[in-house]
């Protein structure tokens, strides 16, 4: 059950002198929706197509399980893949879109007939054989896509960015269908995308990417609440990214203050950068907490407000928070120590949070 | 300012340049020297002589149209792979020519094919007996497929530069080899650009006199050649006329099918 389906080794592709890959290894197993997430560039698409056989890789090999596909063709691979745009056949309908893939194969017609609505009904659209492609809804589109993969009853799907182009209460949608489709047909998907919320949402495991390095892989809590460097912080979710100085093992002083932390190993005295969620500060009325400060800014955001709280170091805090402190309020902040995540200081430029060199 | 005066010199050129001759061939077409109606002068191209004419014409303007869309397909399909910006460049150098004078263009070939033109000149340096290449219908198919080319490889390649990558991806996906994805799906989808360039190339070589002319000399003679000795040097303008009805039932025919099959004007170029 749990085989490595895909084994990327040392995959390196650059296009005109860029490198997009390097030296990317990555293993997904049989059965797993593994999220490809990062910002647009960061190599996501490019391993995705790699993978589908669409592009080659400079160096490194691809293997599907156990045999090496690197040089085969996309025709010949086991596997299909969901396009962002869709990219259904408009010269034909519904029925002839899903069956492309299996005449191409010479199934019979009864068999074809069976899977076209075996796969309509998967995806919620009976009936809608004999409709054209243009006659249909971005969604239903999209629908039809996967049902179009499906059919072949690949092993592995890949999914590039499939719902980027559907407005957000149809992607809301469209995510749980995914999860459902998943779980009913117990096939890997390989998904890619620059949304953490979906990523988070749909994955068991997540690869954060950034400038064509692995930042980060692990399941969505991991990636939320132990990010290993400055990038997957700032890129998963809000957070206050501080300079902070580990002083001893459990305890870390960010900005002359003293937090107790569940952190150890980073030995004395040794410049760290601490994560911090807007929602783990706790406010405080002064005198009770860590670090004190004045409320600054207030948005009302629906589920909890927004509220920046600036230090006297001139740092602005982001907190979220049900609880309501007026702009100009006295506060104490306080943090719980498992709710603080040290990291060590970025060791190159991909490592960064997005925006610190720009 | 009235919004239908700002169309009122398009009427004018329209009714004057259009609709006006074309009545006017229709009232000849239709009449004798005396102003009688007669069907005679349509039923004319049922004689010997106009018949040929007209079947040499169907017949080397399908030649040259099957020859344009043998070339122009593959042409086109490079273009596409080129990407816009490689591709936009070949195209400007494809059309370059086409600025030339098209009498220009048909005479140069004339100097090349000729008795003592540059190709038989070349090839008496190499001591090759010279070749009879003027005046031949090829000479006309190859003057056809020359100045018309342009006009099948541009619809073609709009139809095709406006189809997805990952269209032709998604049919690799889904396990087509590149001959089935180029059957099933290339091909297809060009179909609308195949038709207009179809038009493009067959009427204008149907209809053509100079280039039958100048490559084909006096001893071969299309419809085209037919009708503009009607009208400039046998002064019959009824029978030009009748002719010329006749030949636009051909063109009609070639109208209806873009209709049909380019509902999009997706292969409309110019």
């Amino acid at each position: 059950m749990n085989q490595p389906l895909i084994d990327l080794q040392h995959i390196s592709k650059s296009y005109d002198g860029t490198m997009v890959l390097d030296d990317l290894s990555l293993t997904v197993k049989e059965n797993s929706f593994v999220t490809l997430l990062g910002p647009s560039g960061c190599g996501k698409t490019t391993t995705l197509r790699i993978i589908g056989g669409f592009e080659s890789p400079d160096s490194g090999k691809v293997i599907f399980d156990g045999a090496d596909i690197t040089s085969l063709p996309p025709n010949k691979r086991s596997l299909n893949t969901v396009f962002q745009k869709y990219a259904l056949f408009t010269h034909m309908t519904i029925a002839e879109n899903i069956a492309f893939g299996l005449k191409i194969k010479n199934k019979t017609k009864a068999y074809i007939d069976g899977k076209i609505k075996y796969a309509l009904k998967l995806v919620n659209l009976d009936g809608y054989e004999h409709r054209s492609v243009e006659s249909l809804s971005g969604g239903q589109q999209q629908r039809i896509a996967i049902a179009r993969a499906i059919v072949n009853e690949p092993r592995l799907l890949l999914l590039d960015e499939p719902l980027g182009a559907l407005d957000l209460k149809l992607r809301q949608d469209m995510q749980y269908e995914l999860i459902r489709l998943k779980n009913e047909l117990g096939i890997t998907f390989i998904y890619v995308t620059h949304d953490q919320e979906e990523a988070l949402t749909m994955s068991d495991t997540i690869v954060v990417m950034n400038q064509g390095y692995i930042q980060q892989m692990g399941s969505p809590e991991n990636i939320y609440n132990e990010p290993e460097n400055a990038f997957v912080a700032d890129f998963i979710g809000d957070s206050n990214i501080v300079p902070g100085i580990m002083l001893r093992d459990e305890l870390v002083e960010i900005f002359g203050a003293k937090f107790t932390c569940v952190d150890k190993g980073f030995g004395t005295n040794r410049p760290v950068d601490v994560v911090i969620r807007p929602e783990d500060i706790d406010l405080v009325e002064p005198g009770h907490g860590t670090l004190s400060g004045i409320v600054t800014h207030l948005i009302f955001k629906g589920v909890h407000y927004e509220m920046e709280v600036t230090t006297p170091d001139g740092y602005e805090w982001l907190v979220h928070s049900t609880d309501l402190f007026p702009v100009g309020r006295q506060v104490d902040i306080h943090v719980d120590p498992f709710d603080i995540q040290i990291m060590n200081k970025p060791a190159s430029e991909d490592e960064e949070a997005i925006g610190v060199n720009e | 300012m009235n919004k239908k005066l700002l169309s009122g010199p398009y009427m004018i050129w329209m009714v004057g340049f259009t609709i006006i001759p074309l009545a006017l061939i229709v009232y000849y077409g239709m009449t004798d020297r005396t102003g009688a109606f007669t069907l005679e002068n349509i039923l004319a191209i049922a004689t010997a002589e106009h018949a040929k004419a007209l079947w040499l014409s169907l017949g080397l303007s399908l030649i040259a149209t099957v020859l344009c869309l043998l070339l122009a397909y593959p042409l086109a399909m490079i273009l596409r792979s080129k990407g816009t910006g490689g591709g936009g460049f070949v195209v400007f150098i494809f059309i370059l020519p086409m600025w030339m004078n098209f009498l220009l263009r048909t005479l140069a070939w004339q100097t090349l094919l000729e008795k003592g033109g540059v190709i038989n000149g070349i090839l008496s340096v190499l001591h090759l007996p010279p070749q009879n290449l003027i005046n031949t219908p090829a000479a006309i198919i190859l003057g056809m497929v020359y100045n018309f080319m342009p006009f099948m490889v541009l619809p073609i390649y709009n139809v095709l530069s406006k189809i997805d990558d990952n269209t032709i991806n998604a049919a690799k996906d889904l396990g087509a080899n590149s001959f089935q994805t180029f059957w099933h799906i290339l091909l297809p989808l060009s179909v609308p650009g195949i038709i207009s360039g179809i038009n493009m190339v067959f009427v204008p070589a149907l209809t053509t006199f100079v280039i039958s002319n100048l490559l084909g000399g006096s001893k071969i003679l299309l419809v085209g050649n037919v009708i503009e000795q009607e009208f400039t040097k046998g002064s019959n303008w009824h029978l030009g006329s009748g002719l010329s009805l006749v030949l636009m039932v051909f063109i009609l025919i070639s109208m209806a099918l873009i209709a049909k099959y380019d509902k999009n004007g997706e292969g409309t170029t110019f």
